[in-house]
């Protein structure tokens, strides 16, 4: 069977959902080969295998973390010319869909970014793509070179499938262009202890209707007592109550949970187009006319500032 | 010393009005209006900081890539404080992909002459928000890309990215593609003497053959990739929506446990 290159997005080797889920994806279309980079690149083996992955091609270099996006894409092409894959399919995070253009570009390839799901097809593997704020659902495929395919998280259930997970050293040589871009320091975000918001099963966002900084406590405390996420309105980022990393929507994360809780949010267009395929889609707002109201599978018309904690409070008692 | 800055910006359909496909499968552009895609403006606003905030002669050009109507958003750059505009049409690029559209914005980059190349983010219509990187490997320069803030100085570009996992302070040195993020600052409304003033200035029109590209290099027929099915997706079927009388809390918390959720 052809082989199917899986870009890896880890920390330290500790291997992110998404790139799980990938490799469920990845299986459809042929032989999982992953390819880690940077610190920590060979601890991220087992956890590979675990979940299908033939071999693992790895690489450390200082320049992975010294410099952005290109000596990544200078290692992807590097394996793409080892293993001469079927296709290659990369996170969709900012960076994987920078770092899956630069090599589509190299290769001659078409790209597709922000998959929802992907299936095996005659000429190529078929990808499902939200568009319009997801008002559209698009199936293509890449017609030229070997696909580059970028994918959504929460695409695709994590799935054990033991297999081999051989590691291999890859061998890259880096291109005059890879120290374009000097990273001269990095803070890595805070951990809040809260599930990651593009991976996590339920979120909870809060919008202008929180009205302050300090009122976000109540959205937490919800957010806490179902184990989900925190999410923001851009209204609310914008205002200072929230960080902008929380953001949901089109210049902010793109969220598809089972579970997404509105509170104090109207729905405006770029707020949907980040969490309009969540599952099951619930709202407290105060306004019966706002829009968010048209795709909600329950509202409560009423002010959040009285449904949301009697809500904290009673799934709390719920779960004992 | 001189610094010219090129603006990318693309024309979009209105991201409020009703987006479909034409029987094609392009995005239709004749029953939506168009506009300056939002985020863009974050990149014209932040050429033009950078502009006002320097020393040397700096030269703002917006360029775009898109049918003629695509001229009101090379306007509004200007009525903004854009110094010239460059538009790209032909007949032939009707349905040209990522991949595509970034060769005609590198020749046409190249032909105007650069120091600094400033994109938004994303379009609002398309979204994939790779062209900047894609111009960035064309020109072979370095590419400083989702940028919250932005400075250039003796010709280093400096940014902010704040970044999936971590923020990172990035540095290259000029010829460079930046894009910017709608965190990068508010951009400016056009003044009634920007307006004006905008009336006066420059717009140039190419075409392929100005920019020596062939029409199979770029179109429709010519995309990397091919849209097989576009389907509107079905209305979510209509929720319960219950008003708070004091037990709307309880009940939403009822709804959640039927679901499993809790
Ligand atoms: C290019 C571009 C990109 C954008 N990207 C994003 C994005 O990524 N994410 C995003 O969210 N937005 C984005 N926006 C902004 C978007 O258009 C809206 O302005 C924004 O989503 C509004 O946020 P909101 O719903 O919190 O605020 P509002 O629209 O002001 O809505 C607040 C809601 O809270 C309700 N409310 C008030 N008080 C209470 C109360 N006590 N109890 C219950 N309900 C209450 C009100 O009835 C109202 O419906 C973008 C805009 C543009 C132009």
């Amino acid at each position: 069977m052809a082989e199917v290159l899986v870009y890896v997005d880890h920390v330290d080797g500790a291997v992110r959902k998404p790139t799980l889920e990938l490799l469920t994806l990845a299986r459809r279309v042929g032989e999982p080969v992953a390819v880690a980079l940077g610190n920590g690149a060979g601890d991220t083996a087992a956890a590979l295998a675990e979940h299908g992955a033939v071999k693992v091609l790895t690489h450390e270099a200082a320049e992975y973390g010294d410099y952005l996006v290109v000596p990544k894409v200078d290692a992807l092409q590097a394996a793409v010319a080892a293993v001469s894959p079927a296709a290659v399919l990369v996170p969709s995070s900012a960076e994987g869909k920078e770092i899956a253009a630069r090599l589509a570009l190299r290769l001659g390839s078409g790209i597709i970014t922000d998959a929802v799901d992907l299936e095996a097809g005659d000429e190529g593997p078929v990808a499902t793509q939200s568009v319009f704020a997801a008002a559209f659902t698009t199936k293509s495929r890449v017609s030229k070179g070997t696909p580059v395919i970028t994918v959504k998280p929460n695409s695709a259930a994590v799935e054990a499938a033991p297999a081999a997970g051989a590691v291999e050293a890859l061998s890259v040589t880096f291109s005059a262009a890879a120290t374009g871009t000097k990273v001269t320091s990095r803070t890595p975000r805070e951990s809040t202890g809260r599930p990651e918001l593009t991976e996590a099963a339920i979120v909870v966002s809060g919008g202008r209707g929180v009205n302050g900084a300090e009122n976000f406590a109540i959205i937490e405390a919800l957010a806490d007592s179902l184990g989900a996420a925190v999410g923001a309105s851009r209204a609310a980022v914008d205002a200072g109550w929230y960080p902008h990393t929380n953001q949901v929507g089109q210049t902010g994360k793109s969220v598809s949970p089972q579970l997404y809780i509105a509170s104090g949010i109207s729905g405006a267009i770029q707020h949907r187009a980040g969490m309009q395929t969540s599952k099951t889609i619930v709202a407290i707002n105060k306004d019966a006319e706002a829009p968010i109201f048209e795709l909600v599978d329950y509202g409560v018309v009423g002010d959040l500032f009285d449904v949301v904690p009697q809500l904290t409070e009673e799934v709390k008692t719920r779960k004992g | 010393m001189s610094l010219r800055i090129v603006v990318t910006v693309k024309y979009v359909p209105d991201a409020t009005g009703d987006r479909h496909f034409a029987d094609d499968l392009t995005v239709d552009r004749d029953d939506v209006d168009g506009l300056l895609s939002e985020l863009d403006e974050y990149a014209v606003e932040q050429a033009l900081q950078i502009s006002e905030n320097s020393d040397d002669d700096v030269e703002v050009t917006v360029l775009t890539v898109g049918p003629e109507d695509a001229k009101d958003a090379l306007r509004k750059a200007l009525s903004m404080g854009a110094d010239k505009a460059i538009h790209v049409e032909d007949d032939d690029l009707h349905g040209t992909d990522a991949i595509g559209t970034s060769l005609v914005l590198a020749k046409a980059v190249e032909k105007a002459g650069y120091d600094l190349v400033v994109s938004g983010m994303a379009s609002t219509d398309g979204t994939m928000g790779v062209v900047p990187a894609l111009l960035a490997e064309r020109l072979g320069v370095p590419q400083v890309t989702l940028l919250s803030e932005v400075s250039v100085e003796d010709g280093v570009v400096k940014g902010r990215r704040d970044g999936d996992s971590a923020t990172e302070q990035l540095e290259a040195s000029l010829p460079a593609v930046v894009s910017v993020t709608d965190q990068s600052g508010e951009a400016r409304y056009p003044s009634f003497k920007g307006i004006m003033a905008a009336k006066k200035k420059p717009v140039e029109s190419w075409d392929l053959s100005d920019l020596d590209i062939d029409e199979d290099e770029v179109g429709l027929e010519n995309a990397y990739t091919v849209v097989e099915s576009a389907a509107e997706r079905p209305a979510r079927t209509a929720g319960t929506i219950v008003k708070d009388e004091g037990e709307g809390g309880k009940q939403l918390a009822e709804f959640l446990a039927g679901q499993k959720f809790i």
